[in-house]
């Protein structure tokens, strides 16, 4: 593979293409790790549908589950920097 | 991600797209912790999800974090000396 003789428009295009399947792959994991969480906390005895108050569970799980995601990522950045000027 | 192979061999790579990919693999393990993190710490700190995350829950995940972290340099350091003693009991 050589990727010496790309144009400035490829090498652009390329990196935009980087950042979008990171983003996707990103988008999937907080998918996968919502769903997994929030139906061991809100569906107990799985019945026939998922009922009103299973629903309303869940999409509450999911609003705070991001809430907690976005407050860890700020604490870890956080400790990645005061780590760093030590 | 896939195996980056960034030290050249038979994969050419400009210095310029080198460096952009060193950073987008940094990125994407810093990502990779925070959902790790993310994991182990909700289900430490997070009982019932309510209607917003109240401030116990959120000084727990805070907490979490750092203590995740101070464990994971503590084993580290431990594991070190335990090794440096029995090498130097060897010799």
């Amino acid at each position: 593979m050589d990727l010496t003789n790309l144009s400035g428009t490829q090498k652009d295009e390329l990196m935009s293409q980087v950042r979008q399947q990171m983003m996707i792959a990103n988008t999937q994991e907080l998918l996968g790790k919502i769903t997994e969480k929030c139906f061991k906390k809100c569906v107990n005895k799985p019945g026939q549908e998922l009922d009103n108050s299973e629903q309303k569970c869940i999409a509450m799980c999911m609003d705070r589950y991001m809430d907690s995601y976005n407050l860890i990522s700020r604490a870890y950045t956080r400790r990645l920097t005061q780590e760093s000027q030590r | 991600m896939a195996d980056l192979d960034l030290s050249g061999g038979d994969h050419k790579v400009d210095s310029e797209l080198q460096e952009f990919l060193l950073v987008e693999k940094q990125r994407a393990q810093v990502n990779a912790q925070i959902h790790e993190f993310n994991d182990i710490c909700w289900d430490k700190c997070v009982d019932k999800p309510g209607s917003k995350l109240d401030s116990r829950t959120e000084t727990c995940l805070n907490n979490c974090v750092d203590r995740f972290i101070d464990t994971s340099l503590l084993i580290t350091n431990r594991l070190a000396q335990l090794i440096q003693k029995q090498s130097s009991g060897l010799s």
